[in-house]
């Protein structure tokens, strides 16, 4: 550990909700429009955090609860995740495990803080949102598997930091077919397009955003930046499969950063050519991935 | 034996005393003072158990080993009664649950309205009972009187609500699924058995090759009261038909006596072939996926339990299956981990199924039914029950900090470390890992539901909106076991270092490499997370401060007169997830759909029958009906040809006995 190890969680935590800002603007780019600025989420951000609030009297402490359960599984899922070759401040065999998991735990609270409203718009961002996790968490452990299997590793930091230079000709059909998978994972978890669209205005098509509907103020700070922060730790686990190692340990922590905006900038590509598939077919995607990363794993037993 | 061991069995053998001499008095004052009966049948049974857990905690301890032989009159050896790591370790959540279960049906049955308490206390008080007397038994003879003791007693507490409907039914449905289950382990026995002449485990024989067939037999007459699948059926019937103290205690210790009786099966066959632990990790994957799959189809709360009670044998025996297959590869780090895993599971269910069912049960108080479409924002009426509910609902999905993700997280590194060696375990690892994070999803998904459904939102009925909180002696025994749900998951290490000697007694390594050391930095995380959520809410609160803070109806997209009724449902809740599982589920469903411009009514309706009962039990006993259907023909009520049977009797044994 040193110290890029430490100032990797800071930066997400202050810099993740530039991704949001860098899709933004490239969506802005292809559409011909001004767009809104970089740091519109900076700002979103601290004008929620000043607001008061205002609470469905059907709620209970649940739906207090939810968004900072999940911000705080969050925070706890940064230390585990390395980008590229900075390691997690936290490494330990398995921790791989523990950070999915914690991914569940946040989604569970999020889901029951949904329930809370008694709102039928939430029911069914709840009831799509489980349905769709119990489709991605498989795909994510086989894709795991399959780098655990290919690095000898069982520590997210290990598998990462396995390869460079020289080492990824070996590998490279293995590397794409992860990175397919933890792509459309990537999309899916973040209600990406064509999984989610985080900008329609029809509720009855909504996953995330139908969920966190009734969360104002402080809340919806936390559920927002949250949001931000999933995005960072899913995108340092597709980013990290390709990132070079520098000579310094603050380059990869530089390198990193770099990786994801340009991670951030093919979402808003694929945002801009794509429209959403209809809710039947995400189960098929997911599935989709599951199947890549599932072949990956077939390729490590040559 | 050390004169240590002797003492602690003596203690195990009085608590069984205790608790039979406490039922029968309880029964005998039953007749006449209420309160006399139940504080014999009550106190028997938590003076019984503080020292039966004491004593087994303390053989635990000290690795007690050893068997106390007394004569008794049946053939087939002697009252042969031992304790070991194994059996202390199945001892441990036996009494620790069956105690806290009785401290709260003294709640639950108030006011017993005119029953005989002594009914319900004689029958509890025998159910521990003969449940210590299987784990310690060391003969086979004594093992299956105190199997068929256990049964008869949770027979008699299954159908205790007799006037109530289904409840008959259900009873028989598991006296002959149980009793199924019990031809194999006479088999199994008697096979065992046949070389030595006696019935004493010590003297058991494993016929030369054969340890495959009797594995076999142990997996099918245990795995049937463990709830393996297909032979659960009994499972989902019995739970909900059950008082809830009883399903608390059959779902979280009883049906863990099945899990016992396969791992002693491993102990006393002693090697047996690979191909083995292959099935049982195949039938563990099968359980614990369909398990989840029919829990999450089911609206009647207790039966979605026990269900869930289906899907989390599953994983043990997923567990059990890696410890297999890890002793087979030769790979002692990957048979702890498995093993260690799969007993971590046992005692985790114990806790959080106890609890959940205790908590279904302040809910059948409470609102007056288990029904999760008529149930609806409990939580603001019974907030102990709701929240000790959700921490049962958090740590069965295995989610951190609880202590459902230790076990789980064991059997996840365990199948990793298969993934990553060379050879055909490898595929036995990934099955597995697939197979647990499949489970994994499917059970968020399902107590999502069930806390959701229940306790969140508006109430459904008016039934729900006057919903009342349960009284001490039912809240008690919820808080302790949601602490201890969290506090394993806090220092599961510390259990799992433990638990080791029974861990060893299945590796078969005595000074083995140790499963807890990979729980360290788990813990450390799990009080990270818990200390990050106590910082954001004081964030939140100094955020808030000085604010306006306003109440108001929810907000339904403008919606302006939302009713109770458009919540999202139970049924609708999984239903995308039934719906992509139907062929498998196989769901019945009713439904009048709206018709017209002005549609008057329209009504929906989906049952999800059993797999196994509809495919593989029904057909056979409707066979089997139909083929001896002749036999009715014999018994004809009429007196003089039951005369002519025994004349008719007696003179071919008269026959039989000249020619010779």
């Amino acid at each position: 550990m040193n110290a890029a190890s430490v100032l990797h969680p800071l930066l997400a935590v202050l810099a993740a909700p530039l991704l949001f800002g860098a899709i933004n603007r490239t969506k802005a780019f292809f559409a011909g429009r001004c767009g809104p600025p970089l740091l519109q989420t900076y700002f979103d951000l601290w004008k929620l955090f000043r607001k008061g609030a205002t609470y469905s009297r059907t709620t209970t402490w649940i739906f207090r609860a939810g968004p900072l359960v999940n911000f705080a599984c969050l925070l706890a899922a940064l230390t585990l995740v390395p980008l590229g070759h900075v390691a997690a401040p936290l490494a330990f065999g398995g921790d791989l495990i523990l950070l999915a998991y914690l991914l569940g735990m946040g989604r569970f609270f999020t889901v029951a803080a949904a329930l809370d409203v008694g709102s039928s718009f939430e029911g069914m961002g709840a009831s799509r949102e489980v349905q769709f996790a119990t489709f991605a968490e498989p795909a994510l452990l086989v894709g795991l598997a399959a780098l655990a299997r290919e690095t000898q590793a069982l520590s997210l930091t290990a598998m990462y930091a396995h390869l460079s230079g020289p080492a990824w000709n070996g590998v490279l059909p293995l590397w794409a077919l992860l990175t397919g998978g933890f792509f459309i994972l990537f999309l899916a978890e973040n209600c990406r397009i064509p999984v989610d669209d985080p900008n329609t205005h029809l509720e009855l098509t909504m996953i995330h955003e139908v969920m966190v509907l009734d969360h104002g103020a402080v809340d919806f700070g936390f559920v927002q930046w949250g949001a931000t922060l999933k995005m960072w730790i899913l995108g340092a686990m597709v980013v990290g499969l390709w990132l070079p190692e520098t000579r310094h340990p603050l380059g990869n922590l530089a390198v990193g950063a770099v990786g994801l905006l340009a991670l951030a900038v093919v979402t808003g590509i694929v945002e801009s050519c794509m429209a959403r598939l209809r809710l039947l077919r995400v189960p098929q995607l997911l599935v989709g991935a599951g199947v890549l990363c599932a072949l990956g794993l077939m390729l490590t037993f040559r | 034996m050390a004169l240590e061991t002797s003492i602690l069995l003596h203690v195990i053998l009085w608590a069984i005393g205790l608790l039979t001499i406490a039922g029968f008095a309880s029964a005998w004052a039953g007749r006449w003072s209420e309160r006399l009966s139940v504080g014999l049948g009550a106190g028997g049974a938590g003076a019984a158990c503080a020292v039966g857990f004491g004593g087994a905690a303390v053989a635990l301890a000290t690795r007690a080993e050893g068997t106390l032989a007394l004569p008794w009159n049946m053939p087939y050896g002697t009252f042969a009664l031992g304790l070991d790591p194994l059996s202390s370790f199945f001892l441990l959540p036996m009494f620790l649950l069956s105690g806290l279960a009785g401290i709260y049906a003294i709640g639950y049955f108030k006011p017993w309205s005119g029953r005989n308490p002594g009914r319900f206390w004689l029958f509890y008080d025998l159910l521990i009972a003969s449940m210590a007397l299987v784990l310690t038994a060391r003969n086979g003879v004594l093992f299956l009187v105190a199997w068929e003791a256990m049964t008869l007693a949770s027979f008699f507490l299954v159908t205790f609500d007799d006037a109530e409907a289904g409840v008959g039914e259900a009873g028989w449905v598991y006296l002959v699924a149980t009793h199924v289950g019990t031809a194999f382990l006479m088999a199994l026995f008697i096979l065992l058995g046949r070389a030595s002449g006696t019935q004493d485990f010590a003297a058991y024989a494993v016929p030369a090759g054969s340890a495959g067939t009797l594995f076999l037999l142990a997996l099918i007459g245990f795995g049937t009261k463990a709830g393996l699948f297909p032979f659960h059926v009994w499972l989902p019937e019995a739970h909900p038909a059950a008082p809830s103290p009883v399903s608390a205690v059959m779902s979280g210790v009883m049906i863990k006596t099945g899990i016992y009786g396969i791992v002693r099966a491993l102990v006393l066959l002693d090697a047996v072939p690979g191909w083995c632990g292959w099935v049982v990790l195949a039938v563990g994957a099968m359980t614990g996926a369909i398990g989840i799959l029919l829990a999450l189809a089911q609206r009647d709360l207790k039966r979605m339990l026990a269900y869930s009670s289906v899907e989390n044998v599953g994983i043990v025996a997923l567990g059990i299956g890696i410890g297999m297959l890890g002793v087979q590869a030769g790979s002692p780090v990957v048979a702890t981990l498995g093993f260690a895993g799969g007993l971590l599971h046992v005692l985790n269910h114990a806790l959080f199924k106890g609890l959940l069912f205790l908590g279904a049960g302040a809910v059948v108080h409470g609102a007056g039914t288990r029904n999760l479409e008529r149930l609806g924002g409990l939580l603001k009426h019974m907030p102990w029950t709701g929240a000790t509910f959700l921490v049962g609902s958090v740590a069965i999905c295995g989610l951190p900090p609880f202590n459902g993700f230790a076990s789980e997280f064991l059997m996840y590194v365990g199948s990793f470390k298969f993934i990553l060696s060379s050879g055909p375990a490898a595929l036995g690892g990934v099955l597995a890992v697939v197979a647990l994070a499949l489970i994994g999803g499917l059970a968020a998904a399902g107590f999502a539901k069930a806390f959701g459904i229940a306790f969140l939102g508006e109430p459904r009925t008016a039934d729900a909106a006057a919903a009342h909180e349960v009284d001490g002696t039912m809240r008690g025994p919820l808080l302790v076991l949601a602490a201890l749900c969290l506090a394993i998951g806090l220092g599961a290490g510390a259990v799992v270092r433990f638990m080791e000697p029974a861990v060893a007694a299945l590796t078969g390594a005595e000074a083995g490499p140790s499963a807890a050391e990979w729980l360290s930095p788990i813990a450390a995380v799990a009080a990270g997370l818990i200390a990050a959520t106590a910082a954001l809410a004081l964030l939140r609160r100094r955020l808030l401060a000085g604010r306006t803070r306003r109440e108001t109806g929810t907000w339904d997209c403008g919606y302006a007169a939302p009713t109770a009724r458009m919540q999202y449902t139970a049924t609708g809740f999984v239903q995308p997830l039934t719906h992509g599982a139907a062929s498998l589920l196989q769901p019945h469903v009713e439904q009048q759909l709206p018709e017209g411009f002005f549609p008057a009514s329209a009504s929906l309706n989906v049952e999800t029958p059993d797999l196994a009962r509809k495919r593989l039990y029904d057909p056979v006993f409707r066979g089997l009906a139909r083929g001896l259907g002749w036999v009715h023909g014999l018994q004809q009520g009429q007196i003089h040809l039951y005369v002519l049977y025994v004349v008719v009797t007696l003179l071919v044994l008269l026959a039989w006995a000249l020619r010779s």
